[in-house]
């Protein structure tokens, strides 16, 4: 395991005025499992955005070791180890599940490379074996777009998992899963995580206890409240804004 | 495992035919200057007018298959194409001019007619080596290549796309047409340049030249038709669809879009000029109204009305809707415009994959 360390400092974000970030702090340890979770408009997805490049801290430092991510784009942070699943599930409908997968494994990423890249047995069975993982190795030459939702979700996941990322940002991974994907989702998260950092920005708290890891709770951009699910759904702050509505 | 089977076999049934189709249609093509020599009172003789008209076609197609790369699978929509057509027409009508030496109305040794006339007393340095063949078939490739690089590196970087970059382009074009227009460009101003005489050394005005060219424009069309069958099933192909579906999840893989769009809109951008290079030994004229706006929207509703991301597509596109261009503008030349607009709006409206889409049948 490489042992990066994502560190989040005094992160502000203001859009015409509005503060979407406020002063944020996070550390996450290499290796570690962590749950972000908040009331809508909360921060998450902006924080998210900070991470990946998507949008420009107004303030503050984002850094993963030591590469110092507001200086870098989203494909440079992406190649640095970060990967993202998006909350909408996004993945290219054009292509099969099987050629989203192999965009998505790690390889030379330039045009060239591109068009030299042939199919290795090794690449072949990883892929194979992730869609295993996910459940859509009968869906192999279909196209992503006649998925349904849970499988467009599943595919991303396991987009993800073919970028072999060092921090893994998964935005609401459940939404639209049956119990039982929930469960093995959850399953999967936890198992992922050791061998790499993942933080997982959820609404269902079920999914977040089964998680099982330390919990961080966001607030207009804040950081309200961080320790274990029980301990932060004792907290009075966080029933104010958050639990008790 | 035989009802998982069947459904795979049944498109590539399909391919094989497809195969077949394209094979007959280039015999024919092939066929066509060879049908040209036979007397002219033969069942199977093919006028004049008819090579000629398809030798044009020929070049349009390679615009269209360049237009495909870019906008069909990059997602690059170029309303721009037709100046990267014009340019690789100037760099080989440049070299066209400097082989007509002495030849002139004027008689000068070196410089072309429209120079003298113009009082130039020695060639500007830009028309240095363009009585080189090798040179200029450089600067063919090159000098559309390199305007795509600037233009494309600019807009590619600071992420303006969609709509925004079809702007860009036809102003592009029309900033050029009106450069071109100017006298002290050197490049021929409104006249452009004609009264071509040979080129390597046969002269133009010949039939077997004509055969010549035509068969070279042949040669291209299907070489840049198997370059971008070769590309698009690659990895970078598909890269390049994920662009044109969603650009910013590319980013997030990794994918340095701005290189890729980039590389594909440059490769376009070439194909474009060998075929303006190989459309004006043909037509024996180029001058900046190849540069005029609608011409690059044209090549748009080819690609459109043949089916965008397919490439049969897009030569399907360039040869049946300047069929009917030839046919209309003799037939009924007022209506032609309107027929263009009209089949644009059809197409997008009613037949969003084109022609080929109609072929195809229902999408999978």
């Amino acid at each position: 395991m490489k042992g990066r360390r994502l560190y989040l400092d005094g992160v502000s974000v203001v859009f015409d005025g509005f503060r979407a970030l406020n002063n944020l702090a996070l550390i996450v340890e290499p290796g570690e499992l962590r749950a972000v979770i908040g009331p809508n408009g909360a921060g998450k997805t902006t924080m998210m955005d900070v991470i990946t490049g998507k949008t420009r801290p107004t303030e503050g430092i984002v850094s993963f070791g030591d590469a110092d991510l507001t200086r870098m784009d989203e494909a440079a942070i992406a190649n640095l180890g970060i990967g993202r699943k998006f909350q909408k599930p996004t993945v290219f409908d054009a292509l099969t599940v099987f050629e989203n997968l192999e965009l998505a494994l790690k390889a030379p990423r330039g045009p060239i490379a591109c068009i030299r890249w042939a199919l290795t047995g090794e690449a072949k069975s990883r892929i194979e074996a992730t869609m295993q993982e996910i459940g859509l190795t009968e869906r192999a030459q279909d196209k992503a777009g006649i998925l349904s939702h849970g499988q467009r979700q599943w595919l991303e996941i396991g987009m993800l998992l073919m970028q072999d990322p060092d921090l893994m940002l998964v935005d609401e991974p459940v939404a639209g899963m049956t119990d039982a994907e929930t469960e093995h989702t959850a399953a999967l998260l936890v198992r992922i995580a050791g061998r790499r950092s993942v933080v997982v920005v959820e609404h269902d708290l079920e999914f977040v206890r089964a998680l099982n890891c330390r919990v961080t709770v966001l607030a207009e951009g804040s950081l309200l409240s961080e320790g274990s699910i029980d301990h932060v759904q004792n907290d009075e702050r966080v029933i104010e804004v958050y639990l008790g509505r | 495992m035989s009802v998982t089977a069947l459904p795979a076999a049944a498109p590539s049934r399909l391919r094989l035919g497809l195969r077949a189709v394209l094979v007959g249609a280039v015999l024919v093509l092939a066929a066509m200057p060879v049908l040209n020599q036979l007397p002219s009172d033969h069942a199977l003789h093919v006028s004049d007018f008819l090579v000629s008209v398809t030798g044009k076609w020929i070049c349009y197609a390679i615009l269209a298959l360049s237009l495909d790369l870019a906008w069909g699978y990059a997602g690059i929509l170029s309303l721009g194409h037709g100046a990267f057509f014009a340019l690789g027409g100037y760099a080989m009508g440049m070299h066209l001019m400097r082989l007509i030496g002495p030849r002139g109305v004027y008689g000068h040794p070196v410089l072309p007619d429209f120079m003298v006339f113009l009082g130039y007393q020695e060639l500007p340095w830009y028309w240095l080596g363009f009585d080189s063949f090798a040179f200029a078939m450089l600067m063919v490739l090159v000098v559309p290549g390199l305007l795509a690089f600037v233009l494309g590196f600019l807009c590619f970087r600071s992420r303006i796309t969609g709509v925004y970059f079809s702007i860009i382009t036809q102003a592009m074009t029309y900033a050029l047409m009106l450069a071109f227009f100017r006298n002290d460009m050197g490049f021929g101003g409104n006249n452009g340049f004609t009264d071509f005489k040979e080129l390597l050394g046969m002269p133009l005005n010949t039939s077997s030249a004509r055969a010549a060219l035509f068969y070279a424009s042949l040669v291209a069309l299907v070489g840049c038709y198997l370059v971008c069958r070769w590309l698009t099933a690659t990895k970078y192909g598909r890269v390049l669809t994920a662009i044109r579906d969603a650009e910013s999840r590319v980013r997030f893989l990794g994918y340095s879009v701005t290189q890729h769009k980039l590389f594909a809109f440059v490769l376009s951008a070439m194909m474009a000029g060998l075929a303006g290079a190989l459309y004006v030994p043909q037509v024996g004229i180029i001058n900046p109204g190849e540069f005029s706006p609608g011409n690059s929207i044209e090549a748009v509703v080819w690609v459109a009305v043949g089916g965008r991301g397919t490439l049969v597509g897009a030569v399907l596109g360039a040869f049946s809707v300047n069929g009917l261009k030839t046919w209309l503008t003799s037939a009924a030349p007022d209506l032609w415009l309107f027929v263009l607009g009209g089949l644009f709006v059809l197409v997008t409206l009613f037949l969003p994959r084109g022609l080929i889409g109609l072929l195809q049948g229902r999408p999978k």
